[in-house]
């Protein structure tokens, strides 16, 4: 079902959503916030710029967008997935817990910021280009993935400055590409390189993320990963009180 | 009831820029409109636009913009202006009426060129002489505030939405090279016409997204340099903080962002130009009362420019665009596309990142 989102406002527009019979295809997106919010199923597919907390509380539905996202994109989502063919602004996955962000380009500030799991609800998240400061920030649990692809980023490293402070579970991935090398992370945390078995844990996910995006699985494999992870199971206790 | 100035105002908010390169003129429609996808950044308590270069017949002139609460005010005002200034164009601004801005105040326009013997008795330049009497006027007269004091420019601002002061105040019917705008959304405000957006001094303005956290250290500072904070909003702090910055220390933009929005010291350690390192030193250490802490976007609009800055740790919103010989800015994306839907190199400026856009020499 097509519907035009011109002149709508966002709660019409994600009313006329949910009312959609099967998928739909939202055109002439302006900025409406808080697109396909907790859906359940379906398909919704945007063309224009989405507003803020696209997908927020996604429960299991699809959202593919055809250009940049905004802000709090996958905002505490639970299920599902979400495909940004452009970049995405700040504090994308903010506190999700389940569920895939897919994204062509780059991510703003605080990607993945307080990401969580619970068993088997592992969110993934794999940002095709690079990733602004504090990615991963205060991350719990669930897997962030930064490519490098797509050329050399504009402040010469694929993740800027902060990256995983306050991590105490999870794991984030570097591609070891261009810009990989210069990334500096705070203590406290264990920075390696990745084995075969690591990737383990994401490698259905990369395939997928390849398909969608026409990627070579095998060249975006090809030159290994380094894998982050919290130093210890309980890496800030001195900061507050010893027990 | 309580003014601004009685009662402390954290704001949300949005904010969006325009700017000609080659300094073309163009009206105020789109900015206006690039307000609307972004309605719901903004509460209803203000609204308000910056335009540079809309004045070209009386561009060696100061344009005062001003509110007063009555006909009495206005003439106890003039009679002040007219012991200082040559006032050689004085008319109430044009407005619209319409339902959506409502108890609007006696808003005058001035186009004033200080007296020479004042300047002459006092030994202060220009810039400096109109600075202190916008001061001496907001401070001293009551029911008088000047919100707007540059030349060739000037600020339109209101109790409202964006889209609705723009209307209210015929901008669409204004040309200018360099256009900045701002909704407003104060949480706890009694909410006053001077209190909305821009803020400006001379021809600077700011237009701010954010709830600074330094506020009263920075207050504390600027006011031992003659500057007033009327208003405890945290963006007449900001205008004045760039004021002392550009025009009395005679920073660069570049360098009075690297104080506002000082990078932290690991960053400052980890930079790789001797040079570049040690100025980021010398200007935190020098300048230390002006960092500004907290989230804010600002576009700091200027005679010939504009600059764009997030704060370090880029709690804000800000994207920048361009096509042909415009750059845009907006909080949001969609903002951007609705000035130019074909916008391109859309980016995100990374923290403390300031992007700076000159018309060129001659131009405006």
């Amino acid at each position: 079902m097509l519907l035009d989102a011109k002149d709508l406002g966002y709660r019409e527009l994600n009313e006329r959503i949910k009312a959609a019979e099967g998928d739909c295809r939202v055109v002439g997106c302006c900025g409406q916030r808080f697109i396909a919010a907790g859906l359940r199923e379906k398909t919704v597919a945007i063309d224009g710029i989405p507003g803020n907390a696209l997908g927020a509380y996604l429960d299991g539905a699809k959202i593919v967008t055809s250009a940049n996202a905004q802000d709090a994109v996958g905002d505490t989502m639970n299920d599902g997935s979400i495909i940004v063919h452009g970049n995405i602004g700040d504090a994308a996955g903010y506190a999700m817990r389940g569920g895939r962000i897919f994204v062509k380009g780059n991510a703003g500030y605080r990607a993945g910021i307080h990401m969580k799991e619970y068993h088997d609800k592992v969110p993934v998240m794999i940002i095709g280009g690079s990733a602004g400061s504090f990615l991963g920030e205060y991350q719990a649990g669930g897997v962030i993935v930064v490519l490098g692809l797509g050329g050399k980023p504009r402040s010469g490293r694929i993740v800027g400055n902060f990256p995983c402070t306050g991590m105490h579970g999870g794991k984030l991935f570097l591609r070891s590409c261009e810009g990989a090398e210069k990334v500096v992370f705070p203590p406290n945390l264990l920075v390696r390189r990745a084995e075969e078995s690591d990737l383990d844990c994401v490698r259905a996910e990369l395939e997928e993320y390849c398909k969608v995006f026409g990627y070579d699985l095998g060249e975006v494999l090809r030159p290994g990963f380094m894998v982050v992870t919290p130093g210890s199971h309980d890496p800030y206790k001195q900061m507050y009180v010893a027990n | 009831m309580s003014i601004e100035g009685q009662v402390r105002i954290p704001s949300g908010c949005a904010i969006a820029a325009v700017i000609s390169k080659e300094g073309r003129r163009m009206s105020g429609a789109k900015i206006v409109e690039s307000m609307k996808p972004m309605h719901d950044r903004s509460n209803g308590l203000g609204g308000g636009f910056a335009a540079y270069g809309i004045y070209p017949a009386y561009r060696d002139y100061y344009a005062l913009h001003m509110f007063f609460d009555d006909r009495a005010a206005r003439k106890n005002c003039e009679v002040f202006l007219k012991e200082r200034f040559e006032i050689v164009g004085s008319e109430i601004m044009p407005t619209r009426k319409i339902p959506a801005i409502t108890d609007e105040p006696v808003i005058w326009r001035y186009f004033v060129d200080p007296l020479k013997s004042v300047l002459a008795s006092l030994q202060v330049d220009e810039k400096e002489f109109v600075a202190r009497t916008v001061m001496e006027i907001n401070t001293r007269m009551h029911g008088a505030y000047v919100f707007s004091s540059g030349k060739n420019m000037g600020a339109f601002k209101a109790v409202g939405f964006p889209e609705d002061v723009g209307v209210f105040y015929r901008l669409d019917e204004y040309e200018g090279y360099c256009w900045t705008a701002h909704g407003r959304y104060p949480t706890n405000t009694p909410g006053w016409w001077g209190g909305a957006h821009p803020f400006t001094l001379l021809d600077c303005s700011v237009v701010h997204n954010g709830e600074i956290s330094s506020y009263d250290a920075n207050r504390r500072f600027i006011e031992m340099f003659g500057y007033k904070c009327t208003l405890q909003t945290d963006t007449e702090v900001i205008t004045y903080i760039m004021d002392y910055l550009l025009r009395v220390q005679k920073l660069t933009l570049r360098e009075a962002a690297s104080v506002i929005a000082a990078p932290f010291w690991s960053t400052i350690e980890a930079v790789e130009d001797e040079r570049e390192r040690e100025k980021l030193k010398f200007l935190r250490t020098a300048f230390p009362s002006l960092l500004i802490t907290g989230p804010f976007s600002i576009v700091f609009g200027y005679d010939g420019g504009l600059m764009a800055l997030n704060d370090r740790l880029k709690l804000r919103s800000m994207v920048a665009g361009e096509k042909d010989d415009c750059v845009f800015i907006a909080s949001e994306e969609a903002a951007i596309r609705v000035m130019e839907p074909d916008a391109e190199n859309i980016y995100a400026p990374a923290g403390g990142e300031p992007v700076i856009v000159e018309v060129k020499e001659g131009a405006y």
